[in-house]
């Protein structure tokens, strides 16, 4: 399977760069940055607020299958169309500090794209702890089911 | 570094990770392990032949059973998470890549 995203994460650092290449004009993808119902798509997550302007911030909710609400939020520094995002992202109720989002969108082809994410970190002991939240979350998930079959059999 | 893939193709699978939890604590047999799941007996066999091929998983003869242990030194490997997370950002990025080129058409 081709591997379009990248993650570039150096040892002792305390930032991650992502980035994809999509095949999609550059407007689209920087589209699906914008629009509160398209963000609402893809990312998974309820758009409460976004305001895609310098000053402006945005408010996100997710919903886990157990109903428990988890809300997310930033303030945005940079809004410049089709060729940047800067923004602050936070995970409310964690222990986590906020992190620094640079986001830039190139054209590549009339009909390709790339988005290249810088995000920063307050330590490096932060970031390494981010890398590993989706694996972890998966181990949950994964134990949960287990839980539930075990319920089942009960 | 082939290795290290398949190291993590083990871990991407839901039931590949609820056996290698299910095994944290004890070492257990096939027909044990597969007790615990819904799914046909020969499905967790391919599971258990997976994470054992890819060393997550080692197996021991005692007598005529065989016994399903962790690895610990494999699982350690799998520290190097950045797998897990690029995964995420990906599945993320290629719902985004199909709703616009959906988006492109109906304009």
């Amino acid at each position: 399977m081709e591997r379009k995203t990248k993650i570039n994460a150096e040892d002792g650092k305390q930032e991650i760069l992502i980035t994809r290449e999509f095949e999609l004009p550059l407007e689209l993808l920087f589209k699906a940055y914008v629009e509160p119902d398209i963000v609402e798509q893809w990312m998974g997550t309820k758009v409460l607020k976004l305001e895609n302007k310098p000053h402006g911030s945005y408010q996100f909710e997710t919903t886990d299958p157990k109903g428990n609400k988890h809300g997310f939020n930033g303030v945005i520094h940079e809004f410049v169309p089709n060729q940047k995002i800067t923004r602050t992202f936070e995970m409310e109720n964690t222990p986590f500090a906020v992190q620094l989002e640079f986001l830039a969108f190139e054209e590549l082809t009339a009909d390709s794209s790339k988005l290249s994410m810088q995000i920063i970190y307050k330590s490096v002991a932060l970031r390494d702890q981010m890398l590993q939240l989706p694996f972890a979350q998966g181990i949950n998930m994964a134990h949960n089911r287990l839980q539930d079959i075990f319920n089942q059999l009960k | 570094m082939n290795l290290r893939r398949d190291v993590f193709q083990a871990i991407a699978d839901p039931t590949r990770r609820a056996i290698l939890l299910l095994l944290a604590t004890q070492t257990m047999t096939a027909g044990a392990i597969a007790s615990n799941f819904d799914t046909a007996r020969p499905t967790v066999s391919k599971h258990l032949h997976i994470l054992t091929e890819c060393e997550l998983l080692k197996q021991e003869q005692n007598g005529r059973e065989i016994h399903y242990h962790i690895n610990a030194k494999k699982m350690k490997e799998v520290a190097d998470f950045i797998e897990s997370f690029r995964e995420m950002w990906d599945d993320r990025f290629n719902k985004l890549e199909d709703i616009m080129k959906n988006y492109k058409t109906k304009d």
